[in-house]
């Protein structure tokens, strides 16, 4: 038998803080796709915050920190496309010019993967042994889109969920509006934007709406909750692992 | 005199633009077609993602030797016996202009679309110089009459609904039967058509933009749908092109190859109706074309982003798609952008040609969802540009006051894990033990950018890593 490939389990900022259940359906899932799993007391934030706000020395001084978090890993995994993308393809714009560090980023950006990505490109999962009664409406979240290419892949092990159906909404890969620091910056234009998306979401006809970054999915959430809606919002994660039966985001508990 | 830039004011704008309902309706149609048509027609075309890669490849080395390419370029002109002039800025662009206009002896001058000519404010110079501008691309034509700038780098007029260019045709034609049907959207075409065809017989100069210079020729090439620009360049006696130094190509092979993705990424047409090649005035034997050919190429701050980071903007060859594809652009439309150029390729252009102090707000105003960069087909890295001017910002403290001093503590947090994991920890519990009624806020103090439009989640209970040590793992 091959030795069990390590793999440090970067949780995010926002699922350490908002949603925890995401961060053990990682660890369900990368277990029970023969991985060990790690999570490393010293993680904190990807710096993505301060990188795309402009104020890129405390975005390096974060990264170097992430860096020397994980590379003792085989693998590093993250339940998030936008923090997933900013390790794997922007660290080496960071570094640019200093030759050391930028090996170190290089290595560990190439070693860095969303964890549905990861489970089913890496890996190899083609099913999840999971359960989930009724029609779900995924959102393509933009930098996993974009990024890291991530669009057949949740689709693909959403429906290996038993008693799952996926019920697409029109423009699943268009913006959220949520942006990081945009969506309360400028954020009459987020508000039109997310009222934009809720309406697709709600004509999709679907009761759950799934997506694989917290950010989409706390704006997401936060406007079907104020437009009354009880469409329930959950991460990708949740579901696959199982692990979606306490209260969805921004429900009562 | 350029136009006066309201971008500084981009947020009102943009307020103004959200509550306007004429201009959501027509942002709707700018969703609904341009997108659709343009995802086929690169469908159909096997070759398309490697076009865009050629393109970029010859842009990039236009602009690696432009110098050499310019000046081979000026060389064809001449030889073709037409003029170049060299303008550093809007005012001496408008000044060459002008005193070519006078040597005319112009009174009415048709223009051809040119973005170009809106950067520099060539309108309001020539009407203050007693000379009559008269737009004859239908866009501009409308906006012209309605006392506006462009919306829209192809559709200038894409704000407007039918119903108000109707009243518009009313209201200037007054020379027309009042009892005139104009429901239908050709017949308005057909109305602008029949006004501005004395306009073009009775011109002394025709100005129109490029999309094209050719070094390899001297050749001036405009692509358009209406013929307006033909009829501009080839009646009037003298003909002047006015476009800025990137449009520069080698050889007119690579602008074939360009062309295969401008249609295809603007429009979704494979060409557009027309694609108008002009070198040099009328030679002795040709039937038409005007007798005097000037070109005016502009600089206004291009050659400063030769480079920078910002050099890769000069590939732009002015399709719209970004725009089309922008989430920012369809909440908002053009004019909130508060100068020439909106959208994604505005929100990098207007802080290079007027300043970052000026345009900072737009490269700002994006959610960075990279579906401009993954339209464009010069493959110009939009939202990476954005960033270096939001770096640009911070840099030079432009970046507000609250926002730097937020990014700073939680920086310092986020490279202090103890001080981290301590701070989250209690954040997190008093935000749950709030919120654990209802299992979200309504209302929440310092968040009011969130809670005025959106409820906030609550956490589910304490942080990951704390549940995660309690399980005894690590
Ligand atoms: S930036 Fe690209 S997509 Fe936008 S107008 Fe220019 S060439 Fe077209």
């Amino acid at each position: 038998m091959t030795k069990k490939p390590r793999v440090g389990l970067f949780v995010t900022c926002l699922v350490d803080m908002f949603r925890p259940t995401v961060g053990f359906s990682a660890v369900k899932l990368l277990e029970d796709a023969g991985c060990d799993v790690f999570v490393p007391d010293n993680q904190t934030c990807c710096g993505q915050p301060a990188y795309n706000n402009g104020d890129k020395a405390d975005a390096r001084r974060i990264a170097e920190q992430v860096i020397a978090t994980f590379e003792e890993f085989d693998f590093v995994v993250i339940p998030s496309g936008s923090c997933g993308g900013m390790v794997k393809t922007h660290y080496a714009d960071l570094f640019e010019g200093d030759a050391g560090w930028s090996i170190r980023a290089e290595k560990l950006s190439a070693k860095t993967f969303e964890l549905v990505s990861f489970l089913v490109d890496v890996l190899g999962v083609k099913a999840v042994i999971a359960a989930f009664e009724g029609a779900i409406t995924y959102h393509d979240s933009c930098s996993g889109l974009r990024e890291l290419g991530i669009k057949s892949q949740p689709r693909k092990l959403l429906e290996s969920v038993d008693g799952l159906t996926i019920s697409e909404m029109k423009d699943s890969d268009v913006c959220c509006g949520f942006g990081g620091t945009f969506c309360v910056k400028y954020d009459e234009i987020s508000n039109k934007i997310v009222s934009k998306k809720t309406a697709n979401i709600r004509a999709s006809g679907a009761g759950t709406l799934v997506a694989g970054d917290m950010g989409c999915l706390l704006n997401m959430a936060g406007k079907l909750k104020r437009e009354g809606s009880d469409i329930e919002v959950r991460h990708v994660a949740e579901i696959l692992a199982g692990l979606a039966t306490g209260p969805a985001i921004g429900e009562k508990r | 005199m350029s136009v006066h830039p309201t971008s500084p004011e981009f947020k009102s704008n943009a307020h103004g633009a959200l509550h306007s309902p004429s201009l959501q309706k027509a942002m709707g149609n700018v969703e609904k077609g341009f997108i659709e048509k343009r995802r086929i027609a690169a469908e159909a075309l096997p070759e398309f993602e490697a076009l865009r890669d050629s393109a970029r490849d010859i842009k990039n080395h236009t602009l690696a030797h432009l110098d050499l390419y310019l000046e081979a370029f000026e060389k064809r002109v001449l030889e073709a016996g037409g003029h170049v002039h060299w303008a550093a800025d809007a005012a001496e662009a408008n000044a060459i202009i002008l005193d070519i206009c006078q040597k005319a002896g112009a009174r009415t001058v048709t223009k051809g679309k040119s973005m170009i000519s809106e950067e520099i404010g060539l309108n309001a110079h020539l009407e203050a110089n007693g000379i009559k501008p008269i737009e004859t691309d239908l866009g501009e034509y409308i906006i012209q009459l309605r006392g506006e700038a462009p919306s829209h780098i192809i559709a200038p007029a894409i704000h407007v609904n039918k119903e108000e260019v109707e009243a518009d045709f009313r209201r200037v034609h007054t020379h027309l039967d009042a009892k005139r049907d104009l429901t239908a959207p050709t017949s308005l075409l057909a109305e602008a058509r029949g006004e501005l065809r004395a306009r073009f017989l009775a011109a002394d100069v025709g100005i129109t933009g490029a999309n094209f210079l050719v070094a390899e020729t001297g050749t001036s090439i405009i692509v358009t749908n209406e013929g307006n620009g033909d009829l501009t360049q080839i009646l009037p006696k003298t003909h002047v092109v006015v476009a800025s130094i990137e449009k520069i190509t080698p050889t007119l092979n690579d602008v074939a190859q360009i062309l295969r993705v401008l249609g295809r990424s603007a429009t979704g047409q494979e060409m557009s109706v027309y694609t108008t090649l002009s070198t040099g005035p009328k030679r002795a034997g040709d039937l038409d074309g005007p007798e005097n050919y000037h070109v005016v190429l502009l600089d206004n701050g291009r050659s400063a982003m030769l480079g920078t980071e910002f050099e890769d903007m000069l590939r732009c060859i002015r399709c719209g798609a970004c725009m089309n594809h922008c989430p920012v652009y369809h909440a908002i439309g053009g004019h909130a952008y508060g100068w020439v150029y909106p959208g994604p390729m505005g929100a990098v252009l207007t802080p290079s040609l007027i300043g970052v102090d000026q345009g900072g707000h737009l490269p700002n105003a994006s959610t960075f969802c990279g579906r401009c960069e993954s339209v464009c087909p010069m493959r110009i890295p939009l939202p990476k540009m954005m960033r270096h001017w939001r770096e640009r910002e911070f840099e030079r403290h432009l970046t507000a006051r609250t926002t730097r001093w937020a990014l700073r503590a939680w920086a310092f947090a986020a490279t202090h894990p103890k001080l981290y994991g301590l701070g989250t920890r209690i954040a997190t519990r008093a935000l749950s033990f709030l919120g654990r009624k209802k299992g979200r806020f309504t209302s929440l103090p310092l968040a009011g950018g969130w809670t005025t439009w959106r409820d906030m989640p609550a956490p589910e209970g304490s942080t990951f890593r704390t549940e995660w040590k309690k399980r005894g793992r690590k």
